[in-house]
Parts: structure tokens; C-alpha cells; sequence
């Protein structure tokens, strides 16, 4: 695509100093989101989904945080942004849902003085006019009178509708790009996809661009439109989500469709998964980090890193043998099938 | 809340009953007779005696616990044997130094105390941070007479800028009065500083660590009003049970401060009244002290409700 992204990170990475040497939780981390798209981060706890949203934020303590690499919103560095011009940024342009809608809110102040907060904050409106347009998101995220619930404390309604108040809080400023961060692990079944249905409205409504993580590859079916795999810090594969679905790349891309469980099929089977843990930050593999858990690993694998490699219409993959490990496959399905 | 007041006061009740009975058999412990004292070294027996009879301290100590208690309950402290007033009296002509020495070193600790706290927290880790808290570690080890002392030393003595001791009361002037609270109230309130800046510090780094605090910086709020706004009065819920302890302690517990600066409060009287074996002024003082201190806390409850909505009672 000619012109500029919404969103584009180019070589993240994010250093925490801490007192035991410092720790690389992303590493040479290059995504773009654009308009009206949904951007699915997805991997396993751990791997760097929230360090790389928070990084974008920059909400992370920078006096034990080291950003490098290029971070352009509109085509502006915010790396480069002096904290003042940040605030400006935040919840304005950029804003972020929490995984802990429960924890997310501040117990000792009601729902409304939380949105309305952020109106003021940005918007030069009168407090009636923000207590107005805060009743309206409320509306939007499908609360049930809201003028009642914004007189209410935190404590006093359910994990959902905290959640949708999050949302409400978080749309307010009528940002350009939503960060979700597991916005709905939290949830009950039910309310995860009322949920999700809810941000994909106002997606549309706003034509914002959305970063979607997640762990759940079923939310990543629904609401996706593109996806990036991270494992250890990096993306190790992203494509269109159909790509991801019916055609993965990656050794662990594989793993994680393999290890979803099926309604149908044998109970008594044993649910697949991927062997070994994730390593610690602090003892990263050398060569390709996905080496040690990969059944087809050798010893390139093993000492050299492999980059993320473009193939075909938007999919990437960071793997050495990606060709040849389909290949593979394809015989297996035909000895299996026959 | 009227209800639940009236319960917080019949439930102190008990308490305040073995408080009595735990103070009333303290001091007839203490070896020593009231009469002897009053009358001197060069009375007699016969005298001593006389005079033993006459204040009932003849009695059986039960029938004098109980005489004292069925006082109590209607409303009558007792004596003073020696002073020759009501208890009561006795008490109320020394709660003011001790009220006016007890507030203004609560106001100086909050004063210095809270802000340390907060930038300490703010700033955790740095050196500012670890100055401030080797201070206040410094503060909670160092005895208050001690600090007393030396602030007498150094601004009453040495730049003689406040007078070493002594007490004008308020009707002499405010300035006047003020000027020899001033010395008393730092040593008491720089101890206390120390406790309540800890305090504030610890209970600020763990609500900075808080999801809400993110939530709040991602909403695009500037660090000041993350911190006092969001981080602030969630952090105050604890510190406040701490000013409710410390400012029980502040009025119970100038004796020692009293003592160095010559103050005619509560902590003198019953210093007095136990080395004349003035029994009923120091029950009835202590008794009062422990009702103080009861009411106190129930005050502190009730801000509870008024800091923290999810205490608020019967909200509707």
C-alpha cells in the first residue's frame, strides 16, 4: 500500500532495566495497523503482546524502561514525543482497554466522574456537555440506563458492564486506534462476544484501527483481519487471518491451531500441545528462539536467527525451513488420507 | 448510621469496664499511702490514721472499686484528696495544653509527612527517596524527650529565638501561646512525621502498582492528577487509620513531652497525681483517656465512609 499507516512499529524494542541486568521483553518488534482494520496480537503469556501495546502507549516507567526503534502514529515518532505532548496522544488519539475491567477502574470514584474525567481532559466542553456525551457512550456500549449507572461506584455493577464502561471510557475521545488488551479473558462466554461485537460496531462507527490481543484464537476468527504471532519478543509469523487459519507457516503457529481443543472427536485423546516451556527473557536461545520446543529444529536453527521473511500477499514468517516443513506436511496428510 | 453509631457506643461500654477495674487495681498497687503523703514525714500514726478514715481509704479495696464504679455511673469522677476538687475539674483545667500540644504536632506531622511520603513514592528508588526515608528512620528511632531536648537546647538556649519551656495559655494571646507550644509540638509531631511518611510512601507504592493508575495514565490524565487524584485518596485509606492512631497516642502519650517542657497539661496531672497517690484523679483521667480514644476510633470509622465508598454505610 502507497501512503502512510495509522500505525506503524518498526523495529521495537523495549529493554527493562532491572536489578538483575537488563531484560529484552521485545525485540526488533514491526507491525502496521491501518483504518478500519483489526490487528490480532496473539501468543502466549509472557511473549511480549502487553509490553508492545504499553510500549506504544508509553506507559511503561521509562526510568527503567529503554525504547528503541520507531514507533509512527500519523506518520509522527512517539518515541521521539516529550511526555507533555504524550498526554495529549493518549486517550485522545490512542486509546487502551485493560484486560482486568474489575481492577481497571478507581474504586472510589463513580463511573461517571471517570469518563467525564477524560472528556474534560481533552475536549474543551462544558462538565453538562460531558456528562451528556459520557450518558451517550454508555448508551452506545449498551448499558441500560445510563443515567442512572453513571452515579455508580465501580463496586456497585457487574465485570461486563465495567468492561463496557472501560470501552465507553476508552471511545469517549473518539480515538483513531483502540489498543484491547485480552479485553475480554476476564469475562463469561456470553458477555466476551457481546463484547466483542460491541468494539467491532464502534469500529466501524469510527473507522478506527484496532489492536486486538489476545491469546484466544477463537476471538482472533471473529474479529481479526490480520494477525501477528509473537513468540519470545518477536513476530514470528503474521498474515490476513484467513492465511493464519488455513495455511500457517510457522512450527508454532501450527502448534498453537493444533493445541485448540475440538468439540467433536475423542474425549480420551490427550489434547495436543506444544513440548517444553517458554524460555525465561533472561536466557534467550540462540538462533531462532522457537528452536528449542521445534521438533523440526537443526543445527542452523540452532546458531543462526532467521528473519521475518515476506512470502506471499502479506504473509510473513520468521523461520528457516518454512517450505520445506510444508512440504513435509503435505506428505504426511497424503500417507494419513490414503 | 444512627444505629450503627449507638451500637459503636454501647459496645464501649465493656471495654471501658475492664480499662476501670485494670486501673483501679494498678495503682493500690503501688506501695504508698495518700494520707501520709498529704499529711507529710512529721505527722502520727494516730493522724495518718484519722485522716485514712475520713477519705475512706480504711475500706476494703473492693467496697472502694465498687463505691468508685457506682460514681462512675452517675456521673461523678470522684475527688481529688489532694487538690481538694472534682476530678473533673482537675481534668478539664489541664486539657489544654494537651489538646493545643496534641493538634498542632498532628497538624505539623501531616504537613511534613504526607508530601515526603508521596514524593518518596513518586520518586522510589532514587536518592531522594532513600534521604527522605533514612530521615524518617532516623525520626521513629529517636526517643521524643531526646529531640526535645535538643530543640530546647538549640532554639531556647543557644538562638533563645522561642523560650525553652513553659506554657501562656490562649487567652494570654495566640502568638503568645504559640510561641511556647512551637519547640513541644515539633519534638512530638517529627516523631510522628516519621510514622505517617512510611506509612504514606508504602501505601502509595502499592496503590502506583494498582491496573487503575495504568488505566488512568492511558487515559491521557497528566502525572499530577494521576497521583493526587487516582493514587492519592486510594492511599489515604490506610493513612488515615494511622492519624487515628497516632493522634490517640499524641493525647494520651505527652506525658514525656510535657514533662520536658514544664506544660501544666494531662501527662503532668496524672505524673503529679501518682506521686502523691492521688488515686481518683489518675483513674478518672486515664478512664476519660481510654474514652477519648474509643471515640476517636469510631470518628475515624465513620471517614472511612466518606474517603471510601465501599464502607459507605446504607447508601441509597
Amino acid at each position: 500500500m502507497v501512503g502512510e499507516h495509522l500505525l506503524e512499529v518498526k523495529n521495537l524494542k523495549t529493554t527493562f532495566l532491572t536489578e538483575m541486568g537488563s531484560v529484552v521483553a521485545v525485540d526488533g518488534m514491526s507491525l502496521h495497523v491501518d483504518y478500519g482494520e483489526t490487528l490480532g496480537l496473539v501468543g502466549e503469556s509472557g511473549c511480549g503482546k502487553s509490553v508492545t501495546a504499553e510500549s506504544i502507549m508509553r506507559l511503561l516507567d521509562e526510568r527503567t524502561t529503554k525504547y528503541e526503534g520507531e514507533i509512527l502514529f500519523k506518520g509522527q515518532d512517539l518515541l521521539s514525543l516529550p511526555e507533555k505532548k504524550m498526554v495529549d496522544i493518549r486517550g485522545n488519539e490512542i486509546a487502551m482497554i485493560f484486560q482486568d475491567a474489575m481492577t481497571s477502574l478507581n474504586p472510589v470514584y463513580t463511573i461517571g466522574n471517570q469518563i467525564v474525567e477524560t472528556i474534560l481532559t481533552h475536549q474543551k466542553v462544558s462538565k453538562k456537555e460531558a456528562y451528556e456525551k459520557a450518558i451517550e457512550m454508555l448508551r452506545l456500549t449498551g448499558i441500560p440506563s445510563p443515567e442512572k449507572r453513571i452515579l455508580e461506584y465501580p463496586h456497585e455493577i457487574s465485570g461486563g458492564m465495567r468492561q463496557r464502561v472501560m470501552i465507553a471510557m476508552a471511545l469517549s475521545c473518539k480515538p483513531s486506534l483502540l489498543i484491547a488488551d485480552e479485553p475480554t479473558t476476564a469475562l463469561d462466554v456470553t458477555i466476551q462476544a457481546q463484547i466483542l461485537d460491541v468494539i467491532n460496531e464502534l469500529k466501524k462507527e469510527l473507522n478506527m484501527g484496532v489492536i486486538m490481543i489476545t491469546h484466544d484464537l477463537g476471538v482472533v476468527a471473529e474479529v481479526c483481519t490480520r494477525v501477528a504471532v509473537m513468540y519470545l519478543g518477536q513476530v514470528i509469523e503474521e498474515a490476513p487471518v484467513d492465511n493464519i487459519f488455513t495455511n500457517s507457516l510457522h512450527p508454532y503457529t501450527k502448534g498453537l491451531l493444533k493445541s485448540i481443543p475440538k468439540i467433536e472427536g475423542d474425549r480420551n485423546k490427550k489434547l495436543y500441545t506444544i513440548e517444553g516451556i517458554v524460555p525465561s527473557l533472561h536466557n534467550i536461545p540462540k538462533g531462532c528462539r522457537f528452536a528449542p520446543r521445534c521438533s523440526f529444529a537443526d543445527e542452523q536453527c540452532r546458531t543462526q536467527s532467521p528473519v521475518l521473511k515476506e512470502t506471499d500477499g502479506g504473509h510473513k514468517v520468521r523461520c528457516w525451513h518454512y517450505e520445506k516443513i510444508g512440504q513435509m506436511e503435505e506428505k504426511i496428510d497424503v500417507t494419513a488420507t490414503s | 448510621m444512627k444505629a450503627y453509631i449507638l451500637k459503636r457506643f454501647i459496645s464501649m461500654i465493656p471495654v471501658l469496664l475492664i480499662v476501670a477495674t485494670i486501673v483501679f487495681f494498678l495503682i493500690h498497687l503501688i506501695p504508698g499511702d495518700p494520707a501520709a503523703v498529704i499529711l507529710g514525714p512529721e505527722a502520727t500514726p494516730e493522724e495518718v490514721e484519722k485522716l485514712r478514715e475520713e477519705l475512706g481509704l480504711n475500706l476494703p479495696l473492693y467496697s472502694q472499686f465498687f463505691y468508685w464504679l457506682i460514681g462512675i455511673f452517675q456521673g461523678d469522677l470522684g475527688d481529688s484528696i489532694y487538690m481538694n476538687k472534682p476530678v473533673l475539674q482537675a481534668f478539664v483545667e489541664h486539657i489544654g495544653p494537651t489538646l493545643s500540644l496534641a493538634l498542632l504536632a498532628q497538624a505539623i506531622s501531616i504537613i511534613i509527612a504526607i508530601p515526603i511520603g508521596v514524593l518518596a513514592a513518586k520518586k522510589q528508588g532514587t536518592f531522594v527517596d532513600h534521604l527522605f526515608m533514612l530521615i524518617a528512620m532516623f525520626g521513629m528511632s529517636l526517643p521524643s524527650f531526646l529531640f526535645g531536648l535538643l530543640l530546647m537546647l538549640v532554639f531556647g538556649v543557644h538562638l533563645q529565638w522561642l523560650p525553652a519551656a513553659g506554657y501562656q495559655p490562649l487567652g494570654a494571646g495566640i502568638w503568645e501561646h504559640l510561641k511556647y507550644m512551637i519547640l513541644p509540638a515539633f519534638a512530638l509531631g517529627m516523631i510522628q512525621a516519621a510514622v505517617i511518611a512510611r506509612m504514606t510512601r508504602s501505601s502509595m507504592l502499592d496503590i502506583l502498582s494498582m491496573n487503575y493508575i495504568k488505566a488512568a495514565k492511558a487515559k491521557g490524565l497528566k502525572e499530577r492528577v494521576v497521583i493526587y487524584k487516582h493514587a492519592f485518596r486510594n492511599a489515604f485509606i490506610p493513612i488515615l487509620t494511622i492519624l487515628g492512631e497516632t493522634f490517640g497516642s499524641l493525647i494520651t502519650g505527652a506525658v514525656v513531652t510535657e514533662t520536658v517542657f514544664n506544660l501544666p497539661g494531662i501527662g503532668q496531672l496524672v505524673v503529679n497525681s501518682i506521686v502523691r497517690r492521688d488515686y481518683a484523679v489518675i483513674q478518672g483521667t486515664i478512664l476519660i483517656m481510654a474514652t477519648t480514644y474509643l471515640v476517636l476510633n469510631l470518628i475515624i470509622d465513620l471517614l472511612y465512609g466518606v474517603v471510601d465508598p465501599r464502607v459507605r454505610l446504607n447508601r441509597k
